[in-house]
């Protein structure tokens, strides 16, 4: 580099005037020595002076020719090896990343529905106690209800049957008055005025109880 | 004077030559094949990029180390690119775009190494990457859509009247894309690296000027200083200039009715 650098050193005063001349570059194929500039650096310096580098043609075949051999390698490299083998560690991340919300999302699902199962087995549980509640009170009541009438027509048949018997007791106690009204208006007679038929107090005895 | 030569730095010249195609045998004649700077850089260009890509993601971990987090960087950058702009059809050209975009952005940072040889900075080299580019548009183009690939030159919801204006201008603006890519890259590697060597050549002539010549010399400097940082950046940008640009031609060639 070094030399090369002293080497175009000399011929920088030059170039200004090689440059502006039109006929440099032809000029370069048309000299011999123009290729041979690539076997010493000097002469290498002194080639580039003759026309602005990046457009010297004499140039152009080697740096295509490695453009392509260098570009195919890289392309090949990129497109065979490297790019799919970031691809696949990207996918695979990805895959893990997935797999791993699935699973906790399946997990969230599986918490959800222990949770519905729960609360569905503990509604069912609370409706079955309010079933068997109602139920016993129902029985409950029915029983209830069903001795209190069980009372209370005992109850009245007890009554009916005293009423009955008081009737009778007063019906046979009233045939009894009559009797009793008989006999003792009979000796009342008899005390007062003597015998009496007891058939004729008893007509009185009627008579009166009549009027 | 000495070393301050801006155009010296994209000298080419042989490290080994080759062999020669054609001519009639006596020296000069036909073409010369040889080994040259710019081969070597194009060689270490390969090189880094592949050497990297490769190496970092040797290990292929699902939690990625620095290295191998770059690479995977680069891939989704340069994925990404090519998604938005040519859609998922476009990524049969992700290896292409990657390769450009690694190869140009890693040529441009070697070129910003002292005494290295920049292998973009050759309108040949270039031209040959963007007529690669051109070429694929085009031939992808015509073996995929057919003649239709042609209604590309005509904008569809433009009046009847209008076409034998607009479509020329289509074709012309169609044909000049491998020199305007071409160019861009050249032009902005070739001024900013001439730029440099011009402001970096200014210190040393007025350091020799003396006292007052190494005072003054301050200006040049700082320029020098700021002028890297922004070659840099350029060099950065151009590449990805150059990759986005390859998507859109290459989105036409997927879907020519825009």
């Amino acid at each position: 580099m070094v030399t090369q650098a002293y080497a175009q050193e000399a011929v920088a005063p030059a170039e200004e005037h090689v440059e502006g001349a039109e006929g440099a570059v032809d000029a370069t194929h048309a000299d011999p020595t123009a290729d041979t500039h690539a076997t010493t650096e000097a002469h290498g310096g002194e080639h580039g002076s003759d026309v602005f580098p990046p457009f010297d043609p004499a140039t152009f075949p080697s740096q295509l020719l490695w453009l392509t051999i260098t570009f195919a390698a890289l392309y090949l490299l990129m497109s065979r090896v490297a790019l799919p083998r970031i691809g696949g560690i990207l996918a695979n991340r990805k895959a893990i990343i997935d797999a791993d919300l699935a699973a906790a999302d399946a997990s969230r699902q599986k918490t959800d529905a222990a949770i519905a199962a729960y609360e569905s087995a503990l509604a069912a549980a609370k409706s079955k106690a309010q079933g068997i509640a109602n139920e016993s009170r129902e029985a409950i009541q029915a029983d209830l209800a069903a001795k209190r009438s069980a009372v209370e027509t005992d109850l009245a048949a007890k009554v009916t049957a005293a009423e009955a018997r008081i009737n009778v007791t007063k019906t046979e106690a009233l045939t009894h008055v009559d009797e009793i009204a008989t006999t003792t208006a009979q000796t009342v007679v008899t005390q007062l005025v003597g015998d009496v038929s007891a058939d004729s107090v008893r007509a009185a005895v009627a008579k009166a109880s009549k009027e | 004077m000495a070393g301050t030569d801006p155009i010296h730095q994209f000298v080419i010249y042989d490290i080994a030559k080759l062999f020669t195609v054609g001519g009639d045998g006596t020296e000069g004649s036909g073409v010369t094949f040889a080994f040259t700077n710019s081969a070597l850089f194009m060689v270490a260009t390969v090189a880094i990029v592949s050497l990297y890509m490769i190496m970092a993601t040797g290990a292929k971990r699902v939690v990625p180390g620095r290295a191998q987090l770059v690479a995977e960087l680069m891939y989704e950058f340069v994925a990404n690119m090519v998604r938005s702009a040519a859609g998922t059809a476009g990524m049969k050209f992700f290896p292409l775009v990657f390769s450009l975009f690694t190869f140009i952005l890693v040529a441009n940072m070697l070129g910003m190494v002292p005494y290295f040889f920049t292998v973009t900075s050759h309108i040949i080299v270039t031209f040959a990457l963007s007529m690669l580019v051109f070429l694929t548009v085009v031939i992808y183009g015509f073996v995929k859509n057919g003649p239709k690939f042609l209604k590309l030159f005509v904008p569809s919801g433009v009046p009847g009247y209008i076409l034998p204006i607009v479509a020329p201008i289509e074709f012309i603006s169609f044909m000049s894309r491998p020199i305007s890519l071409s160019v861009r890259l050249f032009g902005n590697i070739l001024a900013g690296h001439i730029t440099l060597k011009v402001f970096t050549g200014f210190i040393v002539t007025m350091s020799s000027l003396g006292f007052l010549g190494i005072l003054g010399s301050a200006l040049p400097l700082i320029m020098a200083i700021a002028l890297t940082g922004l070659e840099f950046l350029v060099g950065a940008v151009q590449a990805y200039v150059f990759a986005v640009l390859t998507c859109m031609y290459l989105n036409d060639a997927i879907h020519p009715s825009h």
